[in-house]
């Protein structure tokens, strides 16, 4: 063909652009969402509870990602440093991943169990008290600001939208639910723990009945990487070999 | 120079389509600025409406004082040039703040018994750093683009700008999407995506900017009265394009509510990993390469008073280059939960794109044939070319880096940082400051104010370069050692936090690298500003349409 065709005419190049870029993409990306495998089936895997969902904002909102990768690889030292390599489905209901792509500190896919909450509490307040080497940056502040709320069901209400799976119960409890769970006196504990397996209500950040944004992070730390029962994951069964 | 407004001169000056559709967008984006701050529940939203507002109050006001009953000077003229110096201004703004902001974090790795303050969370590494990355990339590099795309087209199409004040508004526009991204950041508004953190208002507000940005090109060629579409163009139309669509797939989100900043992705886990990362990296390969290679069609050429090397190899370097990159992004994802067949597509795909990109390399720089003796006498020129060079370092050294045995070792650590430095400072900056020094002389018609600190520019920022990505290299290379080492008995031989402590010295390197190059934009800065306010005068000689290749 001769090239200045598309070196004459504006539209013939601009078409010609876009069919290009677009082949790599829809080769790579689309078959992600329907060829089998490419999520393994497990069990265990649940919708974070909305304490954990706040936590989990505002471990975005503080940008953790940037230096937290949540991601194991299938390294012999990275499965024996932090846990069982990452599976796809352990972050099927994460709006949006949050993988990662440095390491500054610590993987942080399977942190939640491994340290105790007042642990959390007093590394998150200074890292070098618990941490002397850390050059982590200090959030007090997380523990000083009430945790706001208000808008929790829409939360959830949004995250069931793009897909993940939220029963109209879990929604229209959201509230009772969060404050539940930072409360192990609380009379919706029981429910609470119906609705979401696994799930722990704790006094997380040891500081009465208030409701803090450390407590939501703390909630959110010491459940990442616990939902899995790797005792009924297969990675050989034909439906997860990828 | 018409002074007051009367009703004779609105009648000189009639009203245009250009100017019903910005005022309306002011109109609307103060509308919607005022709404928000009125009845949105949510504080961090309630700041960005105001931060908003004031920008339309500001843009409107400069709006309605250039265009109201009155044709400014600059639209009679030739070209458009008065956008393309504002441009230019705001490039080195944005340049010096971006690196500033670098040198800050830089530092807060080092010291964070210092630079840290407890009960003050928008200084935290979390919130600048997306504001370091945001500030080069998008502020000092995308401004860099928008003004040197509109230099080149105006003179290669010879033909004005399209759109009467439409690349003001796009100007004004980019600049306001910059401002609200990064005070978003500060205030913890972030999608954490990385390259792409700006929460869906600020999303929007791009798309309608860029959608203007391509009109304005586009229009621009249907006005050329050159029969071909130079090389040049071709870049800088496949970067606008597929940062659109980039753009536009990458931040398909929905709001938990118009009246709050937060939204949640469309897609989750994987897929959004994937489909992050095919807009990150080329974010990398469109806006970082695509785009800075128009600027080496157009200025070294120019400035070497040389035509391109070869006709054929800008054809097949612009064709296999966009299409092969787009494939490159599993690259980032290896050994994760994406599926080994989407993983060793992009390992190939990274591999492949070596070729395309020395192809391009060897372009630009044998396009001095019969030039090199300007490399001795003209820093300027010599800015242009080292950044090519630099530009066929980056990108052997990405391909090494795909290969899996390779991103075993260098994933997540800092070998990514240098890497990406050696492009960012040495590629995307010298180019840019090449093209700077070209076009402040240009635009302003006076002769450059100094060589001689040109001269100085070059060797602090080159000694800045080699300090930082050398430390980044060791340090990277370190720590991947150090978190696989075992010792004699099969444990793991180190703790995380002892490779944290070993990264000390490579830091404080890395700091005094920076800090090196951000001085050498502050000398930049001053001459260009010297040049414009008190250069040496020169006769209006327009460049003409030298760089030619067809």
């Amino acid at each position: 063909m001769n090239h200045s065709w598309l070196e004459r005419n504006s539209i013939l190049l601009l078409i010609g652009i876009i069919c290009v870029i677009a082949i790599g993409g829809a080769v790579e990306i689309a078959p992600l969402f329907w060829v089998g495998g490419t999520v393994e089936k497990v069990s265990g895997m649940r919708p974070y509870t909305p304490l954990e969902l706040e936590g989990r904002n505002i471990y975005v909102r503080e940008g953790c990602y940037v230096c937290h990768s949540q991601q194991i690889r299938t390294l012999r030292d990275e499965v024996e440093r932090y846990g069982h390599y990452s599976l796809a489905a352990e972050s099927m209901y994460d709006h949006p991943f949050q993988w990662g792509s440095e390491r500054t500190g610590p993987d942080l896919a399977r942190v939640g169990g491994k340290y105790s909450d007042q642990w959390h509490k007093g590394h998150l307040i200074d890292p070098r008290s618990v941490v002397p080497e850390s050059i982590m940056p200090p959030y007090k502040f997380l523990f000083s600001t009430p945790l706001d709320y208000r808008d929790v069901q829409a939360l959830l209400k949004t995250n069931r939208e793009v897909g993940v799976p939220y029963t109209d119960e879990q929604i229209a409890h959201a509230k009772e639910d969060l404050v539940a769970q930072a409360d192990p006196n609380n009379d919706g504990v029981d429910a609470f723990e119906k609705r979401y397996a696994k799930a722990q209500s704790r006094n997380f950040d040891g500081n009465g009945a208030e409701v803090t944004e450390g407590t939501a992070l703390i909630a959110y730390l010491q459940m990442l990487g616990t939902l899995i029962d790797f005792k009924t994951y297969h990675a050989d069964a034909p439906e997860n070999r990828r | 120079m018409e002074k007051a407004v009367t009703p004779a001169q609105i009648g000189q000056a009639p009203w245009r389509i250009d100017h019903y559709f910005v005022s309306l967008v002011i109109f609307l984006g103060l509308l919607a600025a005022i709404i928000e701050a009125a009845r949105s529940p949510d504080p961090r939203m309630v700041m960005q409406a105001w931060t908003f507002g004031a920008c339309m109050a500001a843009f409107g006001a400069w709006y309605m004082k250039t265009y109201v009953g009155r044709t400014p000077a600059d639209e009679k003229a030739t070209y458009a040039d008065a956008v393309i110096k504002a441009g230019v201004i705001a490039s080195t703004f944005w340049g010096i703040v971006g690196m500033l902001v670098g040198v800050a974090i830089a530092l807060q790795l080092c010291f964070p018994n210092f630079l840290y303050f407890p009960d003050l969370p928008w200084t935290n590494f979390g919130r600048m750093r997306p504001l370091h990355t945001s500030a080069v990339v998008f502020a000092f590099g995308g401004n860099v683009l928008i003004t040197t795309s509109f230099y080149a087209v105006q003179r290669t199409c010879r033909a004005r700008l399209f759109g009467g004040s439409l690349p003001w508004f796009v100007m004004w526009g980019y600049n306001i999407f910059i401002i609200m991204a990064g005070t978003g950041y500060l205030e913890g508004i972030s999608q954490s995506r990385e390259y792409a953190e700006p929460e869906w208002y600020a999303d929007l507000w791009l798309t309608l900017v860029w959608v203007s940005y391509l009109l304005t090109f586009l229009g621009t060629f249907w006005k050329r009265k050159e029969p071909h579409i130079y090389v040049a163009n071709w870049f800088y139309l496949a970067f606008i394009v597929t940062i659109a669509v980039l753009h536009i797939v990458n931040n398909l989100a929905v709001p938990v509510s118009f009246l709050e900043t937060k939204s949640y992705s469309l897609f989750s886990g994987v897929q959004d990993a994937l489909t992050q990362w095919w807009y990150g990296h080329n974010a990398v390969g469109f806006f970082l390469t695509a785009g800075f290679l128009g600027i080496v069609y157009y200025f070294i050429p120019k400035q070497a008073e040389r035509p391109v090397y070869s006709y054929r190899l800008s054809i097949i370097h612009f064709w296999s280059l966009i299409f092969i990159y787009i494939w490159a992004g599993p690259h980032h994802l290896l050994y994760t939960a994406l599926p080994e067949w989407a993983q060793t597509l992009g390992m190939t795909f990274s591999v492949i794109l070596w070729m395309p990109s020395w192809g391009g390399m060897i372009n630009g720089l044998m396009t001095l044939s019969g030039a090199w003796d300007k490399l001795r006498t003209d820093p300027v020129l010599r800015m242009l070319v080292v950044s090519v060079a630099f530009y066929g370092m980056a990108t052997f050294e990405g391909p090494v880096m795909s290969v899996k045995a390779v991103n075993a070792l260098s994933h997540y650590t800092n070998w990514t940082i240098g890497h990406v430095h050696s492009g960012a400072l040495g590629w995307v900056g010298y180019i840019s400051f090449g093209a700077l020094y070209c076009l402040v002389p240009w635009l302003w018609k006076k002769k450059l104010y100094s060589t001689a600190l040109v001269e100085w520019h070059f060797w602090i920022s080159t000694i800045g370069i080699v300090l930082y990505i050398t430390s980044m290299w060791v340090a990277g290379i370190m720590q991947g050692l150090m978190w696989r080492a075992y010792n004699e008995f099969g444990f793991l031989e180190y703790a995380f936090s002892e490779v944290v402590l070993a990264m000390h010295p490579y830091y404080i390197i890395r700091a005094v690298g920076g800090l090196l190059y951000l001085t050498g934009t502050v000398i930049m800065a001053f001459n260009l500003w010297k040049t414009a306010t008190s250069g040496q005068p020169v006769a209006a000689v327009q460049p003409v349409l030298a760089a030619e290749a067809a």
